[in-house]
């Protein structure tokens, strides 16, 4: 096989896959029907491609095979005629639809097209699935990555992700999960819980080590499709946008996060001059228009913190009173222990570490970050600020007790020592 | 379809059926039934699990013990049977039974074949 016939397939299985899944489930109700058309079609693409060319608009191409599929497969089952024709029928229409628009950017055509794939990812993000399973049907139905792939990406056996699978699907005919866009007085809920996984499958490929598999750090790169996807179906929803534009910013800032050891580089000593401009250029005028909108929600406000330290143009130049002001806003949209501490550390760049260290203590005397060892290297980092290098000390070693990982602890043991002979 | 609403707590509302019938939040919640055009198919209270009965039968044999099922917080104290479309209104109304505030609903679709 030729290698642009090889690259129009990708391209196509990446722009339409997701389209052609939930079009054939809403059509069908059969999530493994619609899955395995959609399969068929693009072996059948593979195949018939090389000998006769590419369409002119691939996608079509596609749809229309794997809905002949899927009506095959139907009729041969004799599910019913009911159903055969509900499926021939909505083919037939579609046949017209495509020879009636010749511009792909129709407005009619595209928010027809957008309606299925909205629908499958409000269905796929269901709260009454499991998480793991949401996440897994999420790439399966919307991406299309294999069970193998989806297992590799999550460290889990291939028969685990497999049943994993089907156990989300069975749940979805048998509980009688609805394959739609939820009712306005359940949208907003929901599409928290959308955005929650797309955020979950960001940070799983964020965290994974640069080269240590590829697959798991494409994660992030989906992640960022997906979301891509949401704003466009839903420009209204500012914190749809907020979480593109928190993507965005974590992304442009990728290659910097770790050394040439692999160990965590924090933002402020990140090489400001290797972050892609482009990306945090994007991030800050989609989440400037979401803000005018006055809507605000924990991730706008977590982007619009990045954006201060990815917009400054050293640490010195950093608005600290502007990020803990934003800190101060996220502890009331999205009150928890981290971004309490977090927001300390804020308030000790922008007012002081003592300031920083009373919230800290706080934190402490409430025990709800036991165990958590950036709780005492903060405290630590705060105490030898205040030149108090005996308690400095103290905390870092504890600290030091709590790390998890080789680069946390080379760190500590970094700061220990320097606090320990600083003196 | 249908769903069976299983109403758990922990058995701090000692209230009767017949009380609980009369009670206002419980009239709420079936008037709520009918404004969604749910059905309500049936519904029981449930003795409390003080006096229930474990029974098996293993090898022919049948074994009768003291006690609920499981030993939890949550005990079952009633259920309701409903008709409606889809898990969504399944979960709006267990959402709303008075029960829910305080204790757990777990809903079960019915096995329809």
């Amino acid at each position: 096989m030729s290698g642009p016939v090889d690259q129009a397939v990708a391209a196509a299985f990446r722009d339409s896959w997701g389209q052609i899944v939930a079009t054939l489930i809403g059509a069908t109700g059969d999530w493994d029907l619609a899955e395995e058309s959609a399969q068929d079609a693009f072996t059948a693409a593979m195949g018939t491609w090389p000998r006769r060319g590419v369409p002119d608009r691939p996608g079509a191409w596609l749809m229309s095979v794997a809905r002949n599929r899927a009506t095959d497969v139907l009729r041969r089952r004799a599910l019913g005629a009911a159903k055969v024709r509900e499926v021939a029928v909505d083919s037939r229409e579609e046949n017209v639809e495509f020879a009636g628009s010749e511009n792909i950017e129709d407005e009619e055509a595209v928010s027809g097209v957008y309606d299925d794939r909205l629908r499958l990812i409000f269905t796929c993000c269901h709260p009454a699935l499991s998480l793991e399973g949401q996440v897994a049907l999420t790439l399966r139905t919307l991406i299309g990555l294999t069970t193998a792939e989806i297992a590799r990406a999550f460290l889990v056996p291939e028969p685990t992700m497999a049943q994993r699978l089907v156990r989300a699907k069975r749940k979805i005919r048998n509980a009688g999960i609805p394959f739609r866009v939820p009712p306005a007085p359940l949208l907003a809920q929901r599409t928290t819980a959308v955005l929650g996984v797309l955020y979950l499958l960001f940070n799983e490929g964020y965290s994974a080590t640069s080269g240590a598999d590829l697959v798991r750090s494409g994660l992030s790169a989906e992640a960022l499709r997906l979301a891509r996807m949401l704003s466009t179906m839903m420009p209204e929803d500012c914190e749809v946008t907020g979480l593109l534009a928190l993507m965005l910013l974590h992304d442009a800032r990728r290659g910097t996060r770790l050394d040439g050891a692999g160990d965590l580089v924090t933002l402020e000593e990140q090489d400001r001059t290797r972050w892609d401009s482009g990306e945090i250029t994007e991030a800050i005028l989609i989440l400037k228009e979401a803000m005018q909108l006055g809507r605000p929600g924990p991730y706008q406000v977590q982007a619009a913190i990045i954006a201060c330290h990815a917009t400054a143009e050293d640490e010195a130049h950093t608005d600290w009173r502007q990020i803990a002001a934003l800190y101060d806003r996220l502890a009331e949209l999205a009150p928890s222990p981290v971004v309490e501490l977090n927001r300390a550390v804020a308030i000790a760049m922008a007012s002081g570490p003592a300031a920083g260290l009373a919230i800290v203590e706080s934190i402490v005397a409430a025990k709800t970050l036991s165990g958590y060892p950036l709780l005492p290297a903060t405290r630590a980092d705060l105490l030898r600020r205040m030149h108090r290098l005996d308690e400095a000390a103290v905390h870092y070693r504890e600290a030091l007790s709590l790390a998890t990982n080789d680069g946390e602890r080379r760190f500590l043991t970094r700061r220990l020592r320097e606090t320990t002979t600083g003196r | 379809m249908r769903y069976l609403l299983m109403i758990c707590d922990d058995e701090s509302d000692g209230r009767g059926p017949l009380e609980l019938v009369r009670a206002p939040e419980h009239i709420a919640w079936i008037d709520y039934l009918d404004h969604r055009g749910i059905t309500l198919l049936d519904g029981v209270r449930l003795r409390p699990s003080i006096d229930a009965t474990k029974v098996q039968s293993r090898n022919g044999e049948t074994l009768v013990s003291d006690g609920p099922f499981i030993e939890t917080k949550e005990q079952i104290g009633g259920f309701a049977l409903i008709e409606c479309d889809n898990l969504d209104d399944a979960i709006d109304v267990a959402a709303k039974h008075p029960f829910a505030a305080h204790g757990v609903v777990e809903v079960r679709p019915v096995w329809d074949e």
